[in-house]
């Protein structure tokens, strides 16, 4: 333990917080620029290329357990390092309320954990306040975002159709996957249903974009990241490049307490972490400072950042931050297809996620929600893993065998091997993603008296859905129903009812949470202004998604990224201009 | 290796070399023919690796309790033509580091294996394993088929559907599992599509 402050002799042109989507954009940007760039990551170095990390292409043998879920939530060959839940460092929910708090502690944050859906929102998913009269609209339009998402596109690389959809604007798209056959079959009975199913549109690169990344070579574990380079996580795409310009310096194992400012000019001069290692105090100065630490983590940092200038924390003028948190909704059902047993056998992996997705398709208007979802959609002759085969008791009795056998359901010996074969690949599911309502009502803050195993305050959660979401939720199990039984499937389990909110997951477990430190034109209802720049402290920054209003119907890390990247193109030209 | 190597080498380990380093050492584990003990080389944690290593120098069942538990998989997944038991291809020993992972497995695994035990006694007097084998069956009829099964056992019903999940699971994540399957995935490959003629009988 060491208890001397250290301090670093250099001053950064910028330091940045987290090294995710959004951390990972700015550092990117910045240093390309040319700016000394020092990027805190409060976990570990990773590499998706560096055998020491890789789970990519492993069998499930290869873990005791194979696979499963007891050490890592998503299963133990999933990228992600961290969980809903980290020894020592604690976050509660007021009584009656609930929200779980997905963190990944390494490089490349929680882009190292999701499917690489990249959705941009379309024009009316910034004015949803005035299209619908409730809740608010952005401080800027498509048309602002419109040439970040061009150059996301071309810097990243994304699949995906031209479809010509209002609200789902096209991007700059490589050639998307052939359907799988499962698919097939999705997509025809969403033609019945006059329900559109389009090719996905996913960060995996179908075609080589330059020389430093790979293709898809077609394993299906985006989610074990790339060894290639072929998906996009922050690590490989943006930090590691952005450290191959010489102007970054990374430095890991570094929690961040507080954002440091100068109490005569109210200007940022730098931040103090924690090393996580020594447990030594650091403090890094930099001309600005940039926040891509989470939403949570962010709103976290600034209500922790208390000084005599600013008692509500930093950026707090307005009160707002944390006020706002909203995750998707989310809600799923899976189904059996009897017309997809005994299948014949090939590779059928693909890229690591569904090959097509349903955009939200209705009026809000003419329903008793006001916010729309998308599908995703999953099955197919998949790798087997922990949980492969069980549950056979509910199914081996229902279907005959080719002789027109019927046996009883259960039972042991040859016949188990027949049922597993015949079921392969015979079983779909889907999950919808929804647009909440935010709410001022929906909130973290500091937890009184609550620290972290570093002596931070922790966070304390304040959380229930709407009416909307739960009539959300409603709505998505009557589609997955229609759905699979028009696919000639059969709908597993008992259709959630009221009872559970039908089905509608529990705040947090979408890991999709935005809006904690919202920007907006109006300094009293917003911490930021529309350059995700802080009304308080004009060298102040936020590039992850707690400066979002409202979060679509559109999975968000694409957002985050030209966010990012507008952000921190302003942050360039106002030095330039000598403004910051 | 230094930062600076590390960044070196990245443009020839994401372009060209990455999968054939990862695949000599798949190749290795088809050729032991079963899952073999090897030390993290999955991309563990150093926090991951302790725990791993706990669990493996652990011992949670009695030779009794793994007595009952291999017979019982050796009834659930028996050897057929050319693809092994479940016993053979090291079911048992996944069934026990399970246990030890996952300790809310181990009341209804070691309370079962009980149930199973008494229930033996009861009807012929002895263990579940010193019985013949055909009076073995005549559990396992018992408590293998819930909808047929009575009331007085369900007990067992719960148990049996337990061992049959962790058997499966166990053997198809196995090469012999994956063979039985048919499964030809998890290798660089070029993704076109269905084959032509799945595509033709659906329709499609």
């Amino acid at each position: 333990m060491n208890f001397q402050i250290k301090e670093t002799p250099e001053i950064f042109d910028v330091v940045i917080v987290g090294s995710g989507a959004g951390g990972g954009m700015a550092a990117y940007t910045l240093t390309k620029a040319g700016a000394k760039v020092c990027l805190l990551e409060a976990g570990s170095y990773y590499d998706p290329a560096d055998p020491q990390y890789i789970t990519q292409m492993k069998n499930p043998w290869e873990s005791p357990r194979r696979g499963a879920s007891s050490t890592r939530p998503f299963g133990d060959f999933d990228a992600a390092y961290g969980g809903w839940q980290i020894d020592g460092e604690p976050y509660s929910a007021v009584k009656g309320t609930e929200f779980h708090w997905f963190r990944s502690r390494m490089l490349g944050g929680r882009t190292n954990h999701w499917g690489r859906i990249s959705l941009r929102f379309g024009p009316n998913d910034f004015k949803r306040g005035s299209l619908s009269g409730i809740g608010d609209d952005w401080p800027i339009g498509y048309d602002d975002l419109k040439p970040f998402y061009d150059k996301t596109d071309k810097l990243i690389g994304i699949f995906g159709s031209v479809e010509n959809m209002y609200n789902e604007p096209d991007g700059i798209f490589l050639p998307p996957p052939p359907m799988r056959l499962h698919e097939h079959f999705i997509k025809k009975a969403g033609t019945n249903l006059k329900i559109p199913v389009i090719p996905s549109r996913l960060s995996i690169l179908t075609k080589p974009i330059n020389d430093e990344r790979g293709s898809c070579f077609y394993c299906s574990q985006c989610s074990r990241g790339c060894n290639k380079y072929a998906d996009f996580s922050s690590s490989s795409v943006l930090v590691i490049p952005a450290m191959k310009t010489g102007n970054l310096t990374l430095i890991n194992h570094a929690m961040v307490r507080e954002v440091l400012t100068d109490q005569a000019t109210g200007l940022a001069t730098g931040v103090s972490y924690v090393d996580t290692k020594t447990m030594a105090e650091v403090s890094v100065r930099a001309k600005r400072v940039v926040l891509g630490a989470s939403a949570c983590e962010s709103a976290r940092l600034l209500l922790n950042s208390k000084s005599a200038r600013f008692p509500q924390g930093l950026a707090n003028t307005s009160g707002v931050i944390g006020k706002y948190l909203n995750d998707s909704t989310g809600a799923s059902r899976s189904g059996f297809v009897p017309s997809l047993m005994n299948r014949d056998r090939y590779n059928e992996d693909g890229v690591g996620g569904s090959h097509i997705y349903s955009p939200w398709w209705l009026d809000n208007n003419k329903l008793d929600f006001a916010r729309g979802y998308h599908i995703e959609y999953g099955g197919g002759m998949g790798m087997p893993g922990y949980g492969f085969g069980m549950g056979m008791q509910g199914s081996n009795g229902k279907y005959p065998y080719p002789n027109g056998e019927k046996l009883p359901a259960g039972g042991y010996g040859s016949r188990l091997r027949e049922d597993v074969n015949r079921f392969y690949g015979a079983h779909i599911g889907m999950a919808g993603r929804g647009e909440p309502i935010p709410l001022e009502t929906n909130y973290c803050e500091i937890d009184p008296g609550k620290v972290d195993k570093y002596g931070i305050p922790t966070l304390r959660f304040h959380y229930k859905w709407s009416e909307h979401e739960i009539k959300q939720a409603k709505h998505m199990q009557d589609t997955f129903e229609e759905l699979i039984i028009e696919m000639g499937g059969i709908p597993l389990g008992n259709k959630p009812g009221p009872e559970t909110n039908y089905g509608l997951e529990a705040p947090g477990k979408i890991i999709h949470e935005v809006g904690t430190v919202r920007m907006g034109d109006n300094p009293n209802r917003s911490a930021l202004n529309k350059y995700q720049q802080a009304h308080d402290v004009k060298n102040l920054f936020v590039v992850d998604a707690g400066p979002f209003v409202s979060q679509g119907d559109k999975n968000v890390t694409w957002t985050i990224l030209a966010s990012s990247m507008r952000t921190s193109e302003y942050i360039i030209d106002q030095v330039k201009a000598n403004k910051i | 290796m230094k930062r600076r190597d590390l960044i070196k080498n990245i443009t020839l380990t994401s372009v060209g070399l990455a999968t054939a380093q990862v695949l000599p050492a798949q190749s290795e584990n088809i050729a032991a023919g079963k899952p073999k003990k090897q030390k993290s080389n999955y991309g563990r944690t150093p926090d991951e690796v302790k725990r791993d290593e706990k669990l493996a120098s652990d011992t949670f069942f009695t030779p009794g309790e793994m007595a009952v538990i291999t017979r019982l998989c050796d009834i659930i997944l028996p050897a057929e033509g050319s693809s092994p038991s479940a016993v053979q291809v090291g079911v048992p020993a996944f069934i026990e580091f399970i246990a030890k992972d996952m300790p809310y497995q181990q009341v209804p695994l070691r309370g079962g294996i009980m149930w199973l035990e008494n229930y033996s006694r009861k009807l012929f007097g002895k263990s579940f394993v010193a019985i013949t084998p055909a009076n073995q069956i005549t559990i396992v009829d018992a408590i293998a088929y819930p909808e047929l099964a009575t009331p007085a056992v369900s007990a067992g019903v719960a148990f049996f559907n337990l061992m049959r999940d962790l058997t499966l699971t166990g053997f198809y994540t196995t090469e012999a599992g994956f063979e039985d399957l048919g499964y030809v995935g998890n290798r660089p490959n070029n993704w076109e599509g269905p084959p032509a003629e799945v595509l033709k009988k659906f329709n499609f």
